[in-house]
């Protein structure tokens, strides 16, 4: 056995170059990196990058998905009246609805970091309840709140001797309604961001700008502001892509009406194609969404990116 | 090489062993004849769906197939995802029930079933019009009407209350276990009424909402008023003077609906019943179900009855519920077997008494079933459901177009948006334009 062992010397060399450059592989930062995000890559290829491309392939077939008609889905969605107010609508909505999130998450992290530390963790609890519940759940309690025949808002109003509101007869109020609970849903996320944001900055640059002579408007402008412009930019930016494509809200308020005025890209891409059976066209107007939030990512990313280098 | 040398008792042995194995597939298991995947849909009354199993178990016993049922529900779709998924997959069940507008949606991936219809026509009558319109493609038949699902929304009123606002006895105008009486019964007395009603406090609650109850309704008004979007061809008729006309009376009698129709589902209308806010409805017995567990002195007093008279017919809201077999089922000859069992008369009885009368089956002679006559309180409530002097013309919204224009104005609730629109205000002829373009962009192919 020994002899054979020294016999075979030469060849354990041999193969022992490529086992240590496997080694050496493996023991690099890199590999093991990309291995342990391997998981997570074939999920988003099986989840994401499959379903996208196979809904790109969708967006080219006719109705009947037997032949290839290119861009003809598209160009056929741009005559549709209904189309560009859905286009319409979900911009109306995702905008709005960011806006009032970022403002009314700003405010309400300020107030909470203002709390003395002892107390903030059962503010911070309670404010994060509208977003740990399930947004098909917590909207189904809202619908009883608008409901049209017996909504409670309106049993409270009567008795109060004004008149009940058509929360979601009425187009006007119908946004309203989907606007108002994506708003409650989505504020909490704002609010612990930011909240994070706050806590990160030193608060030396406040004693100095104190003894400077700053108010309360001038810290919060030339201090707070630019502290937290990453962290804004990027959670407007990743609340603007889901609520773009925001689903259950509206399709458990209004299912898209009254009169197709709450639609947006998702409830409507669901009505062509699941509900109509049409499917490349239900798959052309959720991919409609893509150049819009690809556009905004760009502008919002470069931002930071330009922010970052001057840093 | 060993030679080889069989005793006496070897050649037995293995002759008798050959023996059985060439005999074998004759002999029947308890599955010898293989396995049956179905998809029925979850009925929503607490039962129905034992009711179900049980009977393709009797079935399934009989003829030595393994069934293996799921019941899918409705709630958020599921059904219709199903539906989609299977095709997309050429995979699944092997029976599939679909609601009203799948079978010709999904025609291409549906097995024909010519011969099981002939046979069901020749044991239960023929089937109306409506199941032959969406249940056929291009002359043959693609699907079999399910009793489980399919209804009937025709109106169930108040007794008492439009006796009191209107002054109306509906139970003379349609007795039980008797003809009905209902030669006054038109669009003008309809509309009367529930001016009358809303007048003294309890508004007729019809949706104009994009859920199927909404669109059944409106659709129902508008074939009254012989008001066809588009015709057989696919020819447009938005702006036809039925269609102007229906457009009127709906603004009539949606001026005196709820303020909030339009945003109603399909479990408005029968909380407004069973609130006791409502003199009328348009629905399955469903609502009367509800109110006979939670409010008794509601529920005797509806009366389910027939639609009005219009210009064009006395057309009634009809939803009929399909099962279909996949071309790429794997066992299509015990599927087909198993639809013929479901639809034997004793089976069908067996189905509309589970379901507590809400269950119609389409076939003419299928229509009298004790479930309906005895249905209380108060007892003949749901006798003229099914319409049993076949005295109403059972529509679906979006016919007579051709099944894919059809099927996008009832989806997109073209009808009642319609309303709905006029309703808020907008000019008529703006309203009829963007119908007018709406029709259009749903011919496409």
């Amino acid at each position: 056995m020994v002899d054979t062992a020294t016999k075979s010397g030469g060849y354990a060399e041999r193969t022992a170059r490529p086992r240590s450059s496997l080694k050496r592989l493996m023991q690099r930062k890199s590999t093991i990196a990309f291995l342990l995000t391997l998981p997570l890559i074939l999920i988003i290829v099986t989840l994401v990058i499959y379903p996208a491309l196979y809904a790109v392939h969708l967006a080219t077939l006719n109705k009947s998905m037997e032949r290839f008609v290119g861009f003809g889905n598209f160009t056929f969605l741009f005559k549709r009246e209904t189309f560009w107010m859905v286009v319409q609508q979900s911009c109306i909505f995702a905008i709005t609805a960011v806006v009032f999130k970022a403002v009314i998450g700003f405010f309400v992290a300020h107030f909470i970091h203002a709390i003395p530390t002892k107390g903030q963790r059962k503010w911070r609890g309670m404010l994060l309840v509208p977003w740990v519940i399930p947004p098909a759940m917590s909207t189904l309690a809202w619908f009883w709140l608008f409901d049209p025949s017996y909504s409670a808002i309106n049993w409270l109003l009567v008795h109060m001797g004004i008149d009940p509101v058509p929360f979601l007869g009425n187009p006007y109020w119908a946004r309203f309604s989907v606007i108002l609970v994506n708003v409650w849903f989505g504020a909490p996320f704002f609010m612990i961001m930011y909240l994070a944001a706050l806590k990160s900055v030193p608060d030396q640059l406040y004693e100095a700008a104190s003894i400077d002579g700053a108010n309360w408007w001038q810290r919060l402008w030339y201090i707070t502001l630019p502290m937290m412009r990453n962290i804004i930019s990027i959670t407007v930016m990743f609340s603007l892509i889901v609520t773009f494509a925001n689903f259950d809200i509206v399709r458990v308020l209004t299912a898209g009406g009254p009169i197709d005025s709450t639609h947006v890209f998702a409830t409507y891409s669901f009505l062509l194609g699941i509900q109509g059976g049409d499917i490349p066209l239900g798959a052309a107007v959720s991919l409609f969404m893509v150049p819009i939030l690809g556009v905004s990512a760009v502008f919002i990313l470069r931002d930071i990116t330009k922010r970052g280098n001057e840093a | 090489m060993m030679k080889a040398k069989l005793s006496r008792r070897q050649i037995l042995a293995t002759t008798a062993a050959t023996a059985a194995a060439l005999a074998m597939p004759n002999v029947r298991g308890a599955h010898a004849a293989g396995k049956v995947t179905v998809g029925f849909w979850d009925h929503w009354v607490p039962g129905a769906n034992d009711t179900m199993t049980k009977i393709c178990q009797e079935w399934a016993e009989k003829n030595k197939v393994e069934v293996q049922i799921d019941y899918i529900t409705s709630q958020g779709q599921k059904n219709l995802l199903t539906a989609a998924a299977e095709m997309q997959a050429r995979s699944g069940h092997d029976i599939l029930a679909l609601p009203t507008w799948q079978p010709n949606d999904k025609a291409a991936a549906l097995e024909p079933l010519d011969d099981v219809m002939g046979e069901l026509i020749k044991q239960n009558g023929d089937v109306n019009d409506t199941v032959k319109y969406l249940g056929r493609k291009e002359g043959h038949w693609i699907a079999v009407p399910a009793t489980t699902g399919s209804q009937f929304k025709g109106p169930c009123s108040r007794i008492d209350l439009l006796k009191k606002h209107a002054g109306i006895d509906v139970q003379a105008m349609y007795p039980a276990g008797a003809e009905p009486q209902a030669d006054g019964w038109d669009m003008e007395a309809f509309v009367t009424a529930a001016e009358k009603c809303h007048a003294g406090g309890n508004p007729f609650g019809i949706g104009l909402g994009v859920t199927s109850d909404s669109v059944d309704a409106v659709g129902a008004f508008f074939s009254s008023f012989g008001a066809n979007l588009a015709d057989e061809k696919g020819d447009i008729h938005a702006k036809s003077d039925q269609v102007r006309e229906v457009m009127e009376f709906m603004k009539r009698l949606g001026k005196v609906l709820p303020n909030d129709s339009a945003a109603w589902d399909d479990a408005s209308n029968n909380k407004y019943l069973v609130s006791g806010q409502g003199a009328m409805i348009l629905n399955p017995p469903s609502a009367w179900s509800v109110a006979k567990r939670d409010v008794p002195a509601i529920a005797e007093q509806c009366w389910t009855h027939g639609m009005p008279k219009g210009p064009g017919g006395r057309f009634g809201p009809y939803l009929p519920y399909f099962w279909g077999i996949w071309e790429f089922g794997t066992n299509k000859t015990a599927a087909k077997d198993l639809l013929v069992h479901l639809s034997q008369a004793d089976n069908v009885g067996k189905l509309v008494a589970a379901s507590g009368g809400y269950d119609l089956p389409a076939f003419a002679n299928l229509t009298k079933f004790d479930t309906y006559a005895n249905a209380e309180p108060p007892r003949g409530t749901l006798y003229h459901y099914p319409d049993p002097f076949l005295q109403q013309t059972k529509s679906i919204a979006g016919a007579p177009a051709p099944a894919n224009i059809a099927f996008q104005i009832y989806n997109q609730a073209l009808q009642t948006k319609m309303v709905a629109r006029y309703l808020q205000g907008e000019d008529l002829e703006s309203v009829l334009s963007w119908a007018e373009s709406e029709l259009e962009g749903y011919s496409r192919s």
